[in-house]
């Protein structure tokens, strides 16, 4: 029993660590796509740039952990809303090729700079003393920071929910996301609601980055590389929706890991077809709308 | 004798919403037929149903005797169902020639002469008085004309049953005179519905009325009839028909 | 008002300036020719923007991912080239094919969504591909590529040579072949269907085009002139390298078309030379900021110069 168990327990605790991570990252990419319907591919710099403030900081600078993602939630979301407001808002009518267009080049430039400035390999990751090595569950031990992350990341999508759900700002924001023109109407100022959604959807990225530092490799091609997984996570959750892209993460995170883990010869060739299979039983997504 | 078209307990829902309700319709080869009703009423929706652009919840539909409820909106065109749209939805950067082309193309096959496609065309933009007009972009064309070239491109198909959608709404009233007496030109073996809220267009034009209302057949009958049912004016005019 | 119909007719006919590039391409042999491989990778490199201007610029479908038919198609030839027989010309259509087959799957796929979803896809389908060859390294070299490519000469007497003067008139014809076919496939009705398309598809759903079906047709002529430029690429350098299906690779291609001027054929001529030449002149000496620049040029077209050089010498033609 405990030789079927145990590899089960690994993937399924190592592919909810990969999920949440996937999850807290994408999760401001459908906001961004369902509220202004803007398809911004350069998603995945934020998360890299949140990397790598929090790594940087921690390891040059001694900055304790938790301070350093605070410090990177805040500065790429002071960043993102800067661009924001003087570049992205200029092609918000703009065609979805131009759109397209316009972010890549911006990959581009963000990988280039992170080339520039650190270096072509991936950054190592220490994390905090008290939270490496093994967590003792009784029946077997896990690794301890892949626990805390699990854990971590529930409370930060708790928060999430709840704020979306509770409070003021999250019914302007579920209210322009389903119509945007009534909600104008009855007087959300939608350019503000825009700036803050995307600020804080760039903001999770850069936590994500972070946090996942360690499953996610923080190197210049992170934003490239891992594109295909961000957008995968969006378009089988659903656009717009906040619990789709969670499912979406559930099952390309765990499915990736397993697949990995039990076929190695054939890596993640069948998470991709599981999840184009996915998608064309449900071309909108799993929750979206069509 | 076979309707040219016709629904079998037509019905559509969104949700709760019900826009079309248990509709029974025929239109007749030939007919001259018209659709009229409140605003909301479900009009533009009963021509998507008839089209394909959306399917209904329940019901069938037949074109010449043929069951099309299944059928995808092309394959409807293809079979001689043709339909012009209330706000016109033409290809803006090309030529009225060339719009008019795209359907002719569609109508006689890809492998045809580009020659004698653009003849084609080139006719069916003559006949309705667009001849000096064929090599402007549609875009650079007044309203009332492009309306035309919308009539055009539905005619290029040669269809047996022809949907008009509003083809007067937006034209200034001096150009929608050539509106009207394209109408009354068109093929009598062609059968014809129209929606429309011009009633001078619709008693000029109609053999028939049908009023819907809210997703509803009302009442169906001649300009005659339907001018005269109380019904019909208690739904246009409300408390009036009462004084 | 002049015969409209003339008019029409006329209006794709080919005009003595498109003969231009052929001239500097039969002169560029001449002129060139101490970096003839260069210049080989110039031509390969527009009839690859060429595939995806047809995807792109007239079917209208985004995608980042022409690679994989680029890819494909270099695979398909070099490894045709290997085990099967060394003639030229034979692998370029068993490129040309598999390539189509990719197509025809993959859009079979893609074209059922839109937006974001069929973005993705097209990005997707790539990395499924990429992945794919890195793991059947045992065929397709892996990580080290695939080497040992040896090619007869074309038509049993044309040997290719060190310089690359037969590798140039190859990449050239075949280039030459491939711009006739799509000129006048553009010409004519399925052609303009697309631009149809393009243009207004609720429009050309209620005049009964089967959308669904033209759009595979084209995004299956598009891979198969993709793979195409990848079996010339196997064919003349002897080597398939993993990059062949990257997304830099098919963002690239996007880049050098953008740059150019998308659906303007000649925009992916345009392109391919002026990029393909900067970065030989200016990645040499700074090859960390050559992505930032072409990032910010980018960003930049996109914001101010959207009709790329084409839609730039236009503006300045109308002054």
């Amino acid at each position: 029993m405990a030789t079927i168990l145990d590899p089960l327990v690994s993937i399924l605790f190592l592919g909810l660590a990969f999920s949440m991570v996937l999850y807290i990252v994408s999760v401001g990419l459908s906001l961004t796509m369902g509220l202004m319907g803007f398809v911004n591919l350069a998603h995945g710099a934020f998360a890299m740039a949140g990397g790598y403030v929090t790594v940087i900081l921690m390891n040059r600078y001694q900055v304790p952990f938790g301070f350093a993602l605070l410090a990177a939630f805040v500065a790429v979301a002071l960043v993102s809303a800067v661009l924001e407001r003087t570049l992205y808002s200029r092609l918000y009518g703009a065609g979805e090729l131009e759109q397209v267009l316009f972010t890549i080049g911006l990959i581009f430039m963000a990988g280039a700079i992170a080339r520039e400035l650190f270096g072509p390999i991936p950054l190592p990751v220490h994390p905090p003393a008290m939270l490496s090595g093994q967590l003792d569950l009784g029946f077997r031990t896990v690794p301890a920071y892949r626990a805390f992350l699990i854990v971590v990341s529930f409370a930060l999508i708790l928060a999430l929910w709840l704020g979306i759900e509770r409070t003021a700002f999250g019914a302007r924001l579920r209210a322009a996301v389903d119509n945007r023109r009534m909600a104008e109407a009855i007087g959300i100022d939608t350019a503000l609601l825009f700036t803050v959604t995307f600020a804080l959807g760039s903001g999770l990225a850069a936590l994500g980055g972070g946090l996942g530092a360690d499953i996610l490799a923080i190197y210049p091609g992170y934003a490239v590389e891992y594109l295909v997984y961000f957008l995968m996570v969006v378009s089988v959750g659903g656009l717009g929706s906040i619990r789709g892209p969670f499912v979406a993460a559930l099952l390309l995170g765990i499915g990736d890991t397993a697949c990995k883990y039990l076929l190695p010869e054939f890596g993640a060739f069948f998470v991709y077809i599981a999840m184009i299979g996915l998608l064309l039983w449900r071309p909108a997504g799993l929750f979206g709308r069509a | 004798m076979t309707p040219a078209l016709e629904t079998i307990g037509i019905a559509k829902q969104f949700g709760a919403i019900r826009v079309a309700n248990d509709i029974h319709f025929r239109l007749e080869p030939g007919a001259r037929h018209a659709l009229i009703g409140p605003n909301g009423a479900g009009k533009t929706t009963f021509v998507n149903l008839l089209t394909g652009r959306i399917s209904p919840s329940a019901g069938r539909i037949l074109l010449n005797g043929t069951d099309i409820t299944r059928t995808g909106e092309a394959a409807r065109a293809r079979h001689g169902l043709a339909r012009t749209f209330q706000i016109n939805n033409l290809f803006p950067a090309l030529s009225a020639l060339e719009n008019v082309r795209l359907a002719v193309a569609e109508h006689r096959g890809l492998r045809t002469a580009r020659r004698a496609l653009l003849e084609e065309a080139f006719a069916h933009l003559t006949r309705l008085g667009l001849r000096d007009d064929a090599a402007t972009v549609v875009r650079a064309l007044p309203y009332g004309k492009q309306r035309l070239v919308e009539i055009a491109v539905a005619l290029a198909a040669e269809p047996s049953v022809l949907l008009l959608d509003e083809p007067a709404a937006g034209v200034p009233g001096g150009e929608s005179g050539i509106i009207f007496d394209v109408i009354e030109q068109l093929p009598p073996g062609m059968a014809v519905l129209m929606i429309e809220h011009d009633m001078d267009l619709v008693f000029r034009f109609a053999r028939r009325i049908t009023v819907l209302v809210r997703g509803t057949i009302l009442v169906e009958g001649t300009p005659a009839e339907i001018a005269a049912d109380p019904r019909v004016r208690e739904v246009y005019l409300g408390t009036r028909a009462h004084e | 008002m002049a015969d409209p119909i003339a008019a029409a007719l006329r209006q794709h006919r080919l005009r003595w300036i498109e003969a231009v590039p052929w001239i500097i391409g039969l002169g560029g042999y001449f002129v060139f020719s101490d970096q003839l491989p260069f210049a080989s990778q110039i031509l390969i490199t527009i009839l690859f923007a060429l595939s995806l201007d047809l995807v792109l610029g007239f079917a209208g479908i985004i995608t980042l991912g022409q690679a994989a038919f680029y890819g494909t198609g270099a695979y398909a030839a070099g490894i045709y080239a290997i085990h099967v027989s060394h003639e030229p010309l034979s692998g370029l259509a068993v490129a040309a094919a598999s390539a189509a087959l990719v197509g025809v799957i993959s859009g079979l796929v893609i074209l059922r969504t839109h937006g974001l979803t069929q973005l993705m896809l097209t990005l997707a389908f790539a990395t499924l591909l990429a992945e794919a060859a890195n793991k059947a390294s045992f065929i397709t070299g892996g990580n080290d590529g695939l080497q040992g490519i040896e090619i007869d000469p074309i038509a049993g007497l044309f040997r290719f040579d060190m310089f690359g003067r037969t590798g140039y008139l190859y990449c050239l014809i075949v280039l030459f072949c491939g711009w006739l076919m799509l000129r006048v496939l553009l010409a004519s009705p399925f052609g303009q269907s697309l631009v149809g398309i393009r243009e207004n598809v609720t429009r050309m759903h209620a005049i009964g085009a089967p959308v669904a079906g033209r759009l595979l047709i084209a995004y299956a002529i598009g891979a198969a002139l993709a793979g195409v430029a990848g079996g010339l690429l196997a064919q003349t350098t002897q080597f398939v390298g993993q990059s062949v299906l990257t997304f830099e690779r098919s963002g690239e291609i996007v880049i050098i078309l953008v740059f150019g001027g998308i659906g303007r054929i000649y925009g992916a001529f345009i392109g391919a030379a002026v990029y393909m030449i900067a970065q030989d002149q200016l990645a040499k000496s700074e090859p960390e900021f050559w992505n930032f620049w072409i990032g910010a040029i980018l960003v930049l077209t996109v914001l101010f110069a959207r009709g790329g050089i084409l839609g730039l010498i236009d503006r300045l033609r109308r002054r």
